[in-house]
This record gives structure tokens, sequence and C-alpha cells, in this order.
């Protein structure tokens, strides 16, 4: 009787073994499909990139290029160096930096300045502020385009690049407002309460006790901001046109302008140009990406 | 002078009342407790106290200045806290010394300030630390430090202890003993813990519903608890509230439990007054520690109770009594072997009972 036990309950470890091997290999083979169907568009377009347009039409898309020829990268950014029709990045990319830089911070700053006031200094009717806030993140762009575009007419700086970062200033507070305020509203309050006994004001306590323990919230305010304004096309499309417009913008001209034949080399090149900053901005801000960093101030 | 006196205050949250008229003083040197269960409003009488919450009615003063329309940070004031509230961006020095700074004390003064106290609650090695690398006892004791490097006339401590675990809890609680008995600063201290609020205070006033129950010593509020409510709060396990009637006649004054068929005479009892003592119906209330398993005062009343449950503590049990259907708890030491569902004799303290009406629940 014994031993039998003893036998079956070796067969069920040994079927178990066997079970979790093969659920183990088939959650692997799943992972490397989506890992190839997500890689392979970016593999497609760096390849391309690197050919010539000759290689292009022989080849096909999975192709290796023939040698590392960057050639249609610095046309994609500097253009052939003729003068009329010769649309390239460089412009436009200073363009949405000068751009996404000032609406980043401002929309940043202000964001938190809201939260802070919203958890901090709670006052008569502050949940309706927020919920109006709140409503911002939910209206469709398209509505706004109309009141926005006269906004900047009457403002006086329609197609220019300190009109879109009022845009995009505005339209981010409310996302902006909300990460901060869902952050600060874990922060024990008795700090604040601390910090008036000890005599800091309004500024003081935001400055010095909650500002320096928000790095987390902030990294992830500037990687959604950054990405949402650098990538952002139908503001940029319709505020600004010519010289003043962001290289999203110029990247659909480019494309869609070009006269005789398509250049897909120089086509991929410009695409992963205007799309290499917001990876940048994840790859830097990523490494701050840690939890925690207010843990033990608060509590045991 | 009074350091501190609250004079009629009243706060309302929107429609909720959570503070009702009160009323307290406080004597220089003195230790007040507000004690309460959760919600009675005793953190906020306290952050009034602070200015940190604005007033409805009535008014604060400190040393005889009316303090309700100042900023906190002019009131003379300092606070504890339950989550110590330490800035996590700053290291300890940078915490401690973060109000001085801002009062525009001058260098030497604060450096000064800052040695003496870190040396006295012993954190003088910790001053380039930041409050994530301490321990819940250190940073309680930077908190304290806080407080202590402004030499306030006042101390406010708003629940200090009860994020700590039940050992360091009774050290530091005998540590702000020993600091309050050193410095002799004037301490309103908020807790829901009676075995603080007890060893701690000086007076402990007892709050429910946003109004002050007792005002007292702790000996009084555990002895002559001034209604139902405080009799029930204080004590562990709390006073036995027998209901009954009262029954007088021309010297003699008895209580009898509803359903029962004996008179416990009252004689001793130092009534309130002793008119209309009548049918009274009230409650017998006598603490499970003043109920005896031997006769040991001449006076003790000796009563047959059946014995329903035995609860082992170690150092004591907690035996639960049945009195004409009415529960009796009594805690005797755990070498006494009582027999569960036999009538037992005991032996009630007469010198020790409280009655109270059983209309509106106060002493009489």
């Amino acid at each position: 009787m014994q031993d039998k036990v003893h036998t079956s309950y070796k067969q069920l470890e040994q079927r178990s073994k066997y079970t979790n091997m093969f659920l183990r290999w088939f959650l692997y083979l799943v992972l490397i499909l989506f890992a190839l169907y997500f890689i392979f568009p970016l593999y497609v377009m760096i390849v391309t990139s690197l050919k010539t347009m000759e290689e292009i039409r022989q080849g096909t898309l999975l192709t290796w290029p023939s040698g590392l020829n960057f050639d249609s990268w610095a046309v994609a950014w500097g253009g052939r160096g003729y003068g009329a029709g010769d649309t390239f990045l460089k412009p436009y990319f200073w363009n949405s930096i000068k751009m996404v830089v000032p609406a980043v911070f401002f929309s940043t700053f202000i964001g938190a300045m809201t939260g802070y006031v919203l958890t901090k200094w709670r006052f008569k009717g502050d949940q309706w502020v927020f919920l109006f806030l709140l409503f911002g993140c939910f209206i469709p762009f398209q509505a706004i385009l109309l009141p926005m575009a006269r906004t900047l007419g009457v403002l006086g700086i329609s197609n220019s690049v300190i009109g879109l970062v009022l845009v995009h200033t505005v339209y981010g507070i409310p996302f902006t407002t909300l990460f901060f305020r869902n952050y600060y509203i874990s922060v024990p309050t008795e700090l604040v309460k601390a910090a008036r006994i000890d005599g800091a004001g309004f500024f003081k306590i935001f400055f010095k006790i909650l500002l320096p323990i928000s790095a987390p919230i902030i990294v992830v305010t500037v990687i959604w901001q950054f990405t949402q304004i650098w990538n952002d096309f139908l503001f940029g499309s319709t505020f600004s046109f010519g010289e003043a417009a962001p290289i999203q913008v110029a990247l659909n001209n480019m494309v869609l302008s070009s006269t005789s034949v398509k250049e897909y080399n120089v086509d991929m090149a410009s695409a992963i140009i205007a799309g290499v900053p917001t990876l940048i901005v994840y790859v830097l801000a990523g490494k701050y990406f840690i939890r925690g960093l207010t843990s033990g101030a608060v509590k045991g | 002078m009074k350091t501190l006196k609250i004079d009629e205050l009243s706060k309302n949250f929107g429609t909720t009342e959570v503070l009702r008229k009160i009323n307290l003083e406080i004597d220089e040197g003195n230790f007040l407790v507000l004690l309460g269960p959760s919600g009675c409003g005793k953190s906020t009488l306290l952050n009034i106290i602070a200015g940190l919450e604005t007033i409805n009615e009535g008014n604060v003063y400190i040393d005889d200045y009316n303090v309700s329309k100042v900023e906190p940070k002019d009131r003379n004031i300092a606070m504890v806290f339950q989550s110590y509230a330490l800035y996590p961006s700053m290291n300890v020095r940078e915490n401690m010394i973060f109000g001085l700074k801002q009062a525009k004390v001058s260098k030497e003064k604060i450096e000064e300030q800052l040695q003496k106290v870190s040396k006295f609650l012993q954190v003088d090695a910790l001053l380039e630390r930041k409050p994530s690398q301490l321990s819940g006892g250190q940073r309680q004791r930077v908190a304290i430090g806080r407080a202590l490097v402004r030499e306030p006339r006042i101390f406010l401590f708003d629940e200090p202890l009860s994020n700590l675990d039940a050992k360091l809890r009774v050290e530091m609680r005998r540590e702000i003993k020993k600091l309050h008995q050193q410095l002799k600063t004037t301490v309103v201290y908020v807790t829901h813990d009676q075995t603080e609020a007890m060893s701690l205070g000086t007076n402990i006033a007892i709050m429910n519903h946003g109004v002050i129950q007792q005002n007292d010593t702790p000996e009084n509020i555990y002895n002559k608890p001034s209604n139902t409510f405080v009799a029930d709060f204080i004590g562990s396990p709390s006073m036995n509230l027998i209901k009954g009637n009262l029954k007088q006649s021309s010297n003699q004054i008895s209580f009898v439990a509803n359903g029962s068929n004996f008179e416990i005479p009252i004689n001793g009892y130092d009534f309130k007054e002793k008119s209309n003592l009548e049918n009274k119906e009230v409650y017998f209330g006598i603490r499970p520690e003043h109920i005896f398993s031997k006769k040991s005062n001449e006076g003790d009343f000796e009563i047959n109770l059946r014995a329903d449950l035995s609860e082992y503590i170690g150092h004591e049990q907690i035996m639960t009594f049945d009195y004409e259907n009415q529960e009796v708890l009594a805690k005797f030491p755990s070498t006494i072997k009582i027999e569960l569902s036999k009538n037992t004799k005991l032996y009630f303290d007469l010198t020790q009972i409280s009655l109270f009406d059983a209309k509106n629940e106060e002493r009489i």
C-alpha cells in the first residue's frame, strides 16, 4: 500500500514536470513571434534607408544592404544643396525642438503647480475644478481647432512656433495635472503641515519639499508630454505652414511632394530621424524611472 | 496666566459638526492628553491649536494672547506628527534646522541649537543621513528634535507613536515622559491609546463626538468616570455596567440588579445628590480588577455567580460570569483555578464602584 502511494506521487511529479516544461517553451515561442512581429518594420526601415535606389529596385524588402551607405540620411537631414523645392528635415527638426522644449517645460511645471494646489491647498469647489480639467483629457483634438485658430489669430501668434507652444501647453495641462494630482495625493499632507509650522510659505513648500521628491512623476510626465508634442501632426499642420512647421509636418510634405521617383531610402531615413528624439527621451529618462524615491521619508 | 486656553470653540466641515463648544485650559508645564476613539475630533482640535485649521466659532489663546487668526509659524508652537513628516529630500541636519532657517535665526545660534538638541536626543551621529536611512525610532527622535530646536512654548504631538511596533512604542513612551520631566514644556498630546494617555498625561481630556466628556487627572478619570462613555472607554477590559434599580429606605441605600432578588448595600457611595434615589434606574459600575475571589477588605460584598468563560493571558486571566443574564467580567491572577459552569463566590470591592443614571448615562 505504502509503495503504491509512493509511485503514484512520483508519476504525478514527472507529469507536472513535463507539463511545466511544455508550457514554458510554448511561452517562449509566443514571445519570440511577437518580438519578431514588432521588430520587423524597424528592420525594414533601417535596411532600406541604407540601400541605394538601385539596390531597392533589384532586391526585396528583406535583402541585406551591400554596405553602410548613409547618403540617404544626409539627403534627408541636409538636402541635396540645390535651391527651390529641396525639402529636408534640419530646419524643421529645430522648429520641433524649439516647440517641444518650452511646451514640455511649461505644461509640466503648470501641471505640478495645479496638482499641488488641488491636493495640498484644498479650497471650496476644488473637486469641480479638477473635474473640468479632466474634461480636457477627453475632448477630441479636432473639436478645438477652430476656436484655437481664432485665439491664436487674436493673439497674433498664428503660424509661429510660439503659437504651437501655447497650444501644446494648454492642451497638456489636463494630463499633467492629472499625473501630479494623483502623485501628490499619496504624499502625506502632514509634510505640508510640518513645513507650515516651520514657517515655509506656498512656494517654498512647493520648491523645497514637494518638487525634490517628484522625480518619478516628472519623468513620467516629461516622457508623456514629449511624445505627444513631438509626434503631433494635427496641431502642427493646422496652425503652421512653410517655415514654421514642425518636423512631422515637414516629413509628410517631404514624402508626399516627391516629384519624380519615390525615394524610399530617403523617406525611411527621414522617418527614423523624426522618430529618434522620442526614443532618446525614453532611453535617457527611463533610467530615472525608479520607484520609491520617497520611500522611508514617509512611513516606516 | 494660562499657557493655553480654548474658549467656546466650534468647528464644522460643511454640515458635519466636528467640535462643539470646547473649553480647555492648560497651566504651564502640564501634559494634556486628548484621548478618544477615531473621528472624535481630537486631531482637528490639535490642528486648530497649531493654526493649521480654521475656526468657526470661539477662540484660542496662548499666554493670554488671542492667536485665533495668527499663522502657525508665529504661534510659538512645534508639532510632531504620526507619519513623522520628515522632509524626504533633506538630511537630518537640514530637517532639524529648516524652521530656524525660515525664521532667519543667525548661523551661530542655529549651529548651537542643533548641537545641543542632537546630543540630547542622541541623533548627533545621524546628522548627514536622509530620513529613508533611519529606523522608525530614529525618525521619531529626529521629528522630536525638529520640534525641540525651536524651543516652543507648547509641544503638540499627533499620535506620534502609532506607527511604531509595540516594543518600541513602550520605549519611546518612556522617553517622551522623561523628556517632559526634564524640559517641563507644556504639551498637548493626541492619542487613541489609553495606556499612553494614562502613563503620560498630567491631565486627560476624553473626547467623543466633538465634545469633551471629562477633563481630569488620570486618577480621577479611572476612579470617578463622569459618564458611561468614559467608564467604558478607560480600562481593559472595560468597567462592568450592570443594569438595575436603587432602593432607598430611611437610612439604607442599595442596588438591585435587573431580575435579581438580593440587594447590594451602597451606603458608602459618595452621591452627588442624595435625593430622589428610590427606584432610580441606574448602571452599577465595577471594574474587573475590583472583583476578587477572596475576601480582602471588611466591606467587600459577597456574591455567588456562575463562571461561563475563561481567557488566559499569561500573568492574569479574565473570567466572564453570569449575573442574572448580564455579563460580568473579572480579572484574577492566573494561578487561581475556577471551575466553569459552577457558581463561584466573588467579592465586590464596594469602595471602588461608580453609579450612573441609566437615562442620561451621567455619574450620580
